[in-house]
This record gives C-alpha cells, sequence and structure tokens, in this order.
C-alpha cells in the first residue's frame, strides 16, 4: 500500500478502449437499475416539483376571475404577491402558517412527552408488563390520524360551529368552551396521541442500544447520576429524539385530517386546509404557492436537524442491539405506574373507537340515550331524512366501492413500494462511492421533505396534461397509486438498503464467479435474502396507505374516493355519523390485513417501523 | 511448461491507495501459487483483479490463452467467463440454499442432466470426505464442515483454475492442519493450478510450489518455497519469512571477505562485495556449544526457551542479541557462556540501502 499521486495522462477523449468501457459501464445491473429509477424517480418527483412552481409564474384559465387583463400562459409574480403581499395574505398565507407551526410544535412537543416517558419507564426501569405497553403503543398507529379527532367531536362538540352537541353536553347539559371544543388545542393533542408511537420506538430503541457499561464507568469515575444523564445517555439518545422530532414535525405540518375536523368549523385554517380550500375553487396558482412554502418550511426543518445530527442518522434510526440495561428501581410504585400507562393507552386507543361506534348506532345524532340505540345507519335502507338518503354503511354500494379501492390502492401501493425498497437498495448499496449511487441515494430521499398535502398537491399540476407519451392522470386510480409510491420512496430505499447491507457482498460475488449473470444473481440470491424485510415492509406500507389522507385529498374525485377521503367528504357534508362508521369500518379492514399478512413469516408492524 | 495465467503490469488503485502496483506475475500449469504477505499489502486485490471482481486501472491479464482484462484495449471479462473457482474466506455460502443447492447452482446453467449433476455433487463432496451432507443447510454445519463444503461447491463444477483467499484463517489450530493436509493432496490429485492467498507463511511454504512475496502491492520475490526460504531476495523476505525469525546484523565486508561485526568476524564464502552490509543469518543456521571450540565466537546465555522439538536460546554479547535454534531439549544454562559459529553456506549479505540479497 503506498500512497501516490495518480499521474494525469492526457487520452484522446474517444477511443476504443474507452467506448467499451463505457459500454461495459452502462450494461452493469446496478447501473442499469440506478439509472431506471433516476429515470422513475426524476418522473414521479422532479418534473412534478417543477411543474409546481412554474404554475405559480404562470397565468392560467382559471385565473382569468380575479386577475383582470392575465393573459394565459404568460409569466407573472401575480401569485407571489397575491399570497405574501396583498390585504388577504395575512389571512390566505401568514395566519395558516403560524396555525401549522403552532400545531406541529405543540403536537411534536406533546408526542415527546408521551413517548420518551413511556419509553424510558419500559426500558430502563424495572416496572412490570412492558410487553403489553409495546403492544398498546403501535396500535394508535394503526388508526387513521383524524380518528380521535373524530371522537373529541362526539365528546366534545358545544354546538358552536353547527352540528350537534355532543356526549358530554348531552349528559352535563353544560356546553364545553370553545377552546376545548375546537382549535389548536384538541388539534394538537389528538395529533400527539396519534404520533407519539414514533417517539416511543425511536427512543426506546436507542435507549436499548446504549451500552449502560459507558454509564457505569462513568459512575466509577465518580459522575453524579444528573450528570450521567446529562453527559452520557442523552447525548447519545439525541439522534433518535431528533428523528423522532423531524417525523412527527413534517408529518404533523402537511396533515389535513385533523385540522379539517377540529378547525375548518371554526374557521381555524392550517396550510393544508387553506390549501386544499384553494383548490376547491381551482386557484391552483395561490395554492401551489402555499405548497412551496410549506415544502420550505418541511426542509429546512431537515436541513437544520441534519446539520445538528450528521447527515442521514436522522431519518436512520437506531437499531437496538440489546444491551443489558441498568435499570432503576421503582419499588411499590411500579405497579401504580404500570396501572396508570396502560390505562392511559387503552383509554387513546379503545375509547375513541367507543365514542364513534357509539354514535353511528344512534338514530338522531346528538341524543344519546338508548331508546335512540339503532343500527340504521350501518343496515339501514335508504331514506331521505336519513344521512342525505343514502342507505346504511355496509349496504352503501358507494362505500363497498371506496372500500375496494382503499384496499386496491393498498396492496399496489405496498407492493410497487417493496419492490423500488429492493431494487433502490440494491442500486444504492453497490453504487456507494460512486456519484450515480448517490444521486440515487439523494433523490430517494427527496419525498421525506414534502409534506403529505403538498406532495398530494405537487401531482395536481402534473398530469392535468399528457407530458410526453404519458396520458394526463388526473383523477384517475392509476394517480393515486404513483403518488402514494412515490411518498414511500424514502422510507423503500431505507429499508431496502438496511436488507442489503445484510447480505454479504461475498455471497453475490460467489455467484457471479460460479457463472450467474446479474438476473439469475438478483432473483436467486439477492431477492431470497433480501427479501425477510419484505413482509413487514408490504405490512407497514399497506397501513399507512390503508389511512393515508392527506396525500390523496387533492387527487381523489368520486370515482376514485377511497375510504378516508369518504370520511372527509360525509363530515363536510354533515353527515358524521355515517363518517363515524367509515372510520370504523376502515380500521377494521386494517385490523384483518394486519392479521393477515403479519400470518407471513416476517411480518411484525413494529419491524417494519424500523424499531 | 505452459502459462495459465498471465499478468502484464497490473495496477488497482483506490482513491490514491496503490493496492497493487505494477505487478507482473507468471503462473505455470499446474503449479501451487501462493501470494504470501502481511496484512494489507494487495493480495486480496490482486486475486480479485484476476477473478473479474475488481477492475484494475492498468495492465493486462491472460488466462490461458484469453485477454481476460485489457486496460489498453477496454476488455474485462465478467467472472463468471473466466473458467475460475473462487474459494472465500468467509466461505459464502447462500444461506437459504442446502448445500445440494449451493453446488448444484453453478451446474443448472450448463447444459447437464440430473444425473450427471448428481454424481458431481457426490464425486465433490467425497473428494472433501463430506458425502451425505448434502440435505444440510450450511448454518447446520461447524465452520471447518462449511469450509470443506466452500472447496466441494467449487471441484463440483471443475474450473480451470483454482483460487482461494485465506481459506483456512477461520479455522482452529487443529483444522487448520488438517485441511493443509488435504488442500495439498487435492492439489496433488487434481493437478489443477491454484492460487492460494495468505498471511501465514507456515501455509505457504508447507503447501506451495512457489511463493509470491508481496509488500505494499508490490512482488517482492517469486520463487520455490525452498528458495524464498533460504535465499530470500531482499531484507524484507527473510524477515518476513522464518519462526523463530532471522537474525540481522549490520556489519562490514573487508579486504579479506570477511564480515566485520564489531568485535569479531564472521567469515563467509567469498562475495565480491565491500562496504557496509545486512548480515541475515537463520537460527538453526549457527552452532551453539557450552565450550570453546575452534573459532567460536563467545556469547552469553540471555535466555533458553526449549519447545519438546527443539530450543531457541537467545545469545548476547555487547549489543548484539541473537536467537539459536537447537533441536531437542537444550542442556545450555541462563547466564553461562557459550560459542557460536556460522554456517557460511547459510549467510546471506544485504545491501544496507536497498536491501537487496548480494549475490555471490
Ligand atoms: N474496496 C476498497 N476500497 C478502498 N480501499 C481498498 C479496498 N479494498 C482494498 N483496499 C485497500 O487496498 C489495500 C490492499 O488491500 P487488500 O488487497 O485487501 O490486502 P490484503 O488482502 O493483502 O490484506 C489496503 O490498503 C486496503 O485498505
Ligand atoms: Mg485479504
Amino acid at each position: 500500500m503506498t500512497v501516490t499521486t495518480i499521474p494525469k495522462v492526457p487520452l484522446p477523449l474517444l477511443n476504443k478502449a474507452r467506448l467499451r468501457r463505457f459500454f461495459r459501464w452502462l450494461k452493469s445491473p446496478q447501473v442499469i437499475l440506478s439509472l431506471i429509477m433516476l429515470a422513475v424517480m426524476f418522473y414521479m418527483v422532479i418534473i412534478p416539483l417543477y411543474r409546481m412552481l412554474i404554475t405559480t409564474i404562470t397565468f392560467s384559465e382559471n385565473d382569468l376571475r380575479y386577475a383582470p387583463g392575465a393573459v394565459v400562459g404568460q409569466f407573472t409574480l401575480f401569485h407571489w404577491l397575491r399570497m405574501l403581499t396583498s390585504k388577504i395574505a395575512v389571512i390566505m398565507t401568514f395566519q395558516p402558517l403560524l396555525h401549522s407551526l403552532t400545531i406541529s410544535f405543540g403536537a411534536t412537543t406533546l408526542a415527546f412527552v408521551i413517548g420518551g416517558t413511556m419509553a424510558w419507564m419500559v426500558v430502563r426501569t424495572d416496572m412490570p408488563g412492558r410487553k403489553i405497553i409495546n403492544i398498546l403503543a403501535v396500535v394508535p398507529y394503526i388508526m387513521p390520524s383524524w380518528t380521535i379527532a373524530m371522537a373529541w367531536k362526539v365528546l366534545f362538540n358545544n354546538g358552536t360551529a353547527g352540528g350537534v352537541p355532543g356526549v358530554l353536553m348531552f349528559l352535563t347539559g353544560t356546553a364545553p368552551p370553545d377552546w376545548i371544543a375546537f382549535g389548536p388545542l384538541p388539534i394538537i393533542i389528538s395529533s400527539a396521541l396519534h404520533y407519539y408511537t414514533f417517539y416511543f420506538l425511536f427512543v426506546s430503541a436507542a435507549l436499548m442500544s446504549i451500552d449502560s457499561s459507558l454509564e457505569e464507568a462513568a459512575e466509577l469515575a465518580g459522575a453524579s447520576r444528573g450528570r450521567i444523564l446529562r453527559k452520557i445517555t442523552f447525548p447519545l439518545v439525541i439522534p433518535a429524539l431528533l428523528s423522532g422530532f423531524i417525523m412527527t414535525f413534517s408529518k404533523t405540518m402537511g396533515t389535513f385530517g385533523g385540522p379539517n375536523v377540529l378547525g375548518v368549523p371554526v374557521s381555524y385554517y392550517t396550510m393544508s386546509t387553506m390549501l386544499r380550500s384553494n383548490t376547491t375553487v381551482l386557484a391552483f396558482g395561490d395554492a401551489f404557492v402555499l405548497a412551496i412554502i410549506l415544502i420550505l418550511f418541511s426542509m429546512t426543518t431537515v436541513t437544520v436537524n441534519q446539520k445538528i445530527v450528521g447527515t442521514r442518522k436522522s431519518y436512520e434510526t437506531i437499531g437496538g442491539r440489546g444491551f443489558m440495561a441498568q435499570k432503576t428501581k421503582l419499588r411499590e410504585s411500579k405497579y401504580i405506574l404500570t396501572a396508570i400507562t396502560v390505562t392511559f393507552q387503552i383509554i387513546i386507543a379503545v375509547l375513541p373507537l367507543l365514542l364513534l361506534i357509539m354514535s353511528t348506532l344512534m338514530l338522531r345524532s346528538g341524543s344519546y340515550s338508548f331508546d335512540n340505540l339503532s343500527l340504521v345507519h350501518w343496515i339501514g335502507e335508504s331514506n331521505v331524512n336519513i344521512n342525505s338518503g343514502e342507505p346504511g354503511v355496509l349496504l352503501n354500494p358507494a362505500i363497498w366501492k371506496g372500500a375496494w379501492n382503499s384496499i386496491k390502492l393498498a396492496l399496489y401501493t405496498a407492493f410497487f413500494t417493496a419492490l423500488l425498497g429492493v431494487i433502490l437498495g440494491y442500486a444504492i448499496v453497490k453504487g456507494r462511492g460512486t456519484k450515480l449511487g448517490k444521486i440515487v441515494e439523494q433523490l430517494a430521499f427527496v419525498p421525506y421533505v414534502i409534506p403529505g398535502i403538498a406532495f398530494g398537491a405537487v401531482y395536481i399540476s402534473m398530469f392535468t396534461k399528457s407530458v410526453g407519451p404519458i396520458p394526463p392522470l388526473y383523477g384517475t386510480f392509476l394517480l393515486l397509486v404513483i403518488v402514494s409510491v412515490a411518498k414511500h420512496i424514502p422510507y423503500s430505499s431505507r429499508s431496502g438498503v438496511s436488507a442489503m447491507l445484510q447480505v454479504g457482498r461475498e455471497l453475490e460475488e460467489a455467484a457471479a464467479v460460479a457463472g450467474a449473470n446479474a438476473w439469475r444473481r438478483f432473483w436467486r440470491i439477492i431477492f431470497p435474502l433480501t427479501s425477510a424485510g419484505f413482509v413487514s415492509g408490504f405490512l407497514l406500507t399497506f397501513i399507512t396507505t390503508m389511512r393515508e389522507l392527506s396525500l390523496i385529498i387533492l387527487l381523489v374525485t368520486p370515482s376514485t374516493a377511497v375510504l378516508a377521503s369518504m370520511t372527509m367528504r360525509y363530515i363536510e357534508n354533515g353527515n358524521e355519523q355515517q363518517a363515524n362508521a367509515v372510520i370504523i369500518l376502515l380500521i377494521t379492514i386494517v385490523l384483518i390485513g394486519n392479521f393477515i399478512i403479519s400470518r407471513f413469516r416476517g411480518g411484525s408492524l413494529k419491524k417494519g417501523l424500523g424499531a | 511448461m505452459s502459462v495459465a495465467i498471465r499478468i502484464n503490469n497490473l495496477t488497482k488503485r483506490f482513491g490514491n491507495v496503490t493496492a497493487v502496483n505494477n505487478v507482473s506475475l507468471n503462473i505455470e500449469s499446474g503449479s501451487f501459487l501462493t501470494l504470501l504477505g502481511p496484512s494489507g499489502c494487495g493480495k486480496t486485490t490482486l486475486l480479485r483483479c484476476i477473478t473479474g471482481l475488481e477492475d484494475p486501472n492498468e495492465g493486462e491479464i491472460f488466462i490461458g490463452d484469453k485477454l481476460v482484462y485489457s486496460s489498453s484495449e477496454g476488455i474485462s471479462v465478467p467472472p463468471g467467463e473466466r473458467d475460475l473457482g473462487l474459494v472465500f474466506q468467509n466461505y459464502a455460502l447462500w444461506p437459504h440454499m442446502k448445500v445440494y443447492k449451493n453446488m448444484t447452482f453453478a451446474l443448472e446453467t450448463k447444459k447437464m442432466t440430473p444425473e450427471e449433476m448428481d454424481k458431481r455433487v457426490k464425486d465433490s463432496l467425497a473428494e472433501v470426505k463430506m458425502s451425505g451432507y448434502e440435505d444440510r443447510y450450511p448454518r447446520e454445519m461447524s465452520g471447518g464442515q462449511q469450509q470443506r463444503i466452500a472447496l466441494a461447491r467449487m471441484l463440483a463444477y471443475r474450473p480451470g483454475v483454482f483460487l482461494m483467499d485465506e481459506p483456512l484463517s477461520n479455522l482452529d489450530a487443529r483444522l487448520r492442519m488438517d485441511m493443509r493436509i488435504e488442500l495439498k493432496r487435492l492439489h496433488h490429485v487434481t493437478g489443477a493450478t491454484t492460487v492460494y492467498v495468505t498471511h501465514d507463511q507456515v501455509e505457504a511454504l508447507t503447501m506451495s510450489t512457489s511463493i509470491a512475496i508481496m509488500k505494499e502491492g508490490v512482488i517482492q520475490q517469486l520463487d520455490t518455497p525452498d528458495k524464498v526460504y533460504h535465499f530470500p531476495a531482499t531484507l524484507f523476505v527473510a524477515d518476513f519469512i522464518g519462526n523463530p525469525k532471522v537474525n540481522l546484523l549490520n556489519g562490514t565486508v573487508d579486504e579479506a571477505g570477511k564480515v566485520n561485526l564489531g568485535s569479531f568476524n564472521v567469515s563467509t564464502n567469498t562475495y565480491n562485495t565491500k562496504g557496509k552490509v545486512v548480515m541475515a543469518v537463520r537460527p538453526e543456521d549457527i552452532a551453539i556449544s557450552a565450550s570453546p571450540v575452534p573459532e567460536g565466537i563467545e556469547f552469553t546465555a540471555y535466555s533458553v526457551l526449549p519447545a519438546g522439538a527443539d530450543s531457541s536460546i537467545i545469545a548476547h554479547r555487547d549489543d548484539i542479541e541473537l536467537t539459536i535454534r537447537e533441536m531437542g531439549t537444550s542442556t545450555i544454562k541462563m547466564d553461562e557462556k557459550i560459542w557460536l559459529k556460522f554456517n557460511p553456506e547459510a549467510v546471506n549479505l544485504y545491501d544496507e540501502k536497498s536491501g537487496n540479497l548480494i549475490t555471490q
């Protein structure tokens, strides 16, 4: 091993040897797959982003209504000026932005307190019942993020914003104050109770991976407990905390369900709901300005975060290796703590469902007495006085179609996501250290920094017209699949990479020496060895897609509606009981899917979540 | 003899690290060539270049008459078309396939009837004494057994050249000894050209027909084990080979051809050299006596280390320290005076500056 500087020999630009070398490079499977992936991601992510940007600086036909004298297709800063400096900028942009930030920070902090405390108790204390806490922690994640928001409304609605009184008002006769019933507080609480799972999983994995001998060494060296926590434990957990932070932050920034259920009725708009209301009136230029602002905010957060933690670590979770951790003794109080924790978990997992189910069993909404019990919202015939004349959920062909759409979408997405994951994992790992590999890896990360609703918005502008050979896709089911798969690319590439890294490179090399071509190597060696993680990845994608709303809300049409979007439509039409019934149906399907898929080898939701 | 592998001016760089530096090497058909050298000297890289798993930066590689790599022509034949077999250090058995599948994987693409395949598997397993293990998964076998299967997997598809990268380094000492015997037998029986990589000089010396000793990406010496041991071409080789280590002494050659080592001289076969040299003599080429002998040089026994079959004696005189190897259990006592005589036939002199062997 000698260190030399490579002499620069001037070579003619094109000669036979160079050409041969170039074609060999081009023919290698890693390069082919990388190039295909680049093309796919370019088409699915970069072009839509570009088109969105263009839309914000071009006049369109829809703008003629409120921009007199506009020439369609002409360059303009109209939308940016309108959204940032005009009289309505405060209402259209700055207030929603402030609200979104309030909700994101609030929900993130609360989720951290809940998830972090719970993780610490489970990993680092001798508290009993850890297993059950672990299982219950994943449950809220299975439910759609706005489930708790809907249940909140059933419980606390005070009639301020129309609608019927909630259970509390029915029982006590007094209306809960507005700040409890609607607005930021309930949105924050309901989101935090959904997203605390991330913190719980990340922090407990990190705590488990800390070798407590580090702490013991510090203790032997005479450091106090507080100092150890500050100087040793905390720095080691920080990456996990930050992963939880950006995960929760960027999800809540782009979340639509909660703010739509608990904010919009009292005109408490966030970026996502404002974006939606702009698209419903076809003000795409304005909507996309909001989307771009949202993306910039999210990107800044993630970038700052990565600067702090070091690149990439923040979205790679720490693999728990399970050192024997020194556990804090809690003495008698430990049983009480377990009881409190489990009760809390059950309340946030089960109570919302019970409330929702209860509301669907009431004939007239707003009355919660026994004589009002009825199955009409489930199996009633069509009746003009109930649910705008739609039959009960289980007899409603539109809902069955939605359910089928949901399942189809989730299955397609899960399949293509898993497939892309294996391919991306191969391309990235084999391409480590090359420019191409790096580009693929970075491009695969892009959807991560685009909040759900903005990501959906990106696709509106993309597919209203045909692009090259591809026909306009707006309003098609295929578009929903594309957007769902694209949004999952960061996660699928991450799990693909970690699966690939498990497979020693010698295993593939041995096959290459034995004469197997790339195709055979991939299907006979790489694929079987990486597909162990396939099932849990599949399950995770299935569940997240089933209950995904923010991403697709801007793209669904009546014929492509899925259950998640139908709940929103029913709420907006004032048929809340029907909406609640659909949510229950949705959760039931997710649970059945979870049950079936986890029968397969290696299917574990917790594993899929990367903990 | 014909040449099985011809390597011309091969260079492989990783960033600004030159792992293989302008290496030229001819490997004769039927030989057992060992690439020997300390860790990080580029052995694996050279082997991987031959295999085609790594693309060199410059040079040419022929396997048989076939040009498999050429930087100037831009040619690089994929590993599977080079007619080679490779045994990996960590075996690289496919964990999801049973032994039988592992062995037939390479055969499936060759047009072969199931009966032929069956026979190949049976024969190859028999050759490594692992008959009856067809239905095991790799994880159901010990390290030594996996090693044999890895070997059998290569044998099954009958490559023209066997390549092995430290195949024994993960085995314990006992198994390593057994496998050395088997590998040497295998080479004897099959007569297949073998390129073997190791950092263990005993493996190299015991099994090879020739040894290439590498340092920092450069081949220092290519010779038979006997030559490498007795006539190391450089001080590096002299120092690397041999256990206990060779004695290296700084001296000056005088007019009479004697090596002056300060307070005493050593007569050697006459060298036509003068000036500063490094004298190398192996511990077993120094005769030791507990009583004065003619021309014997007086030393003090600093430490005596009997090891059953032989003993090592560490001798001191002024600031010179020598290691002497004596057969059997030594009767020398520590701190006693001893008299040493150097075997003039076995003394090698090296140029102090270049470290190269001075030939007679
Ligand atoms: N893939 C690689 N990337 C960068 N450097 C490498 C790579 N493979 C080997 N090297 C470097 O090349 C040198 C020779 O390595 P190697 O051939 O593995 O040595 P050996 O097998 O003799 O121990 C070492 O300095 C090693 O660090
Ligand atoms: Mg090596």
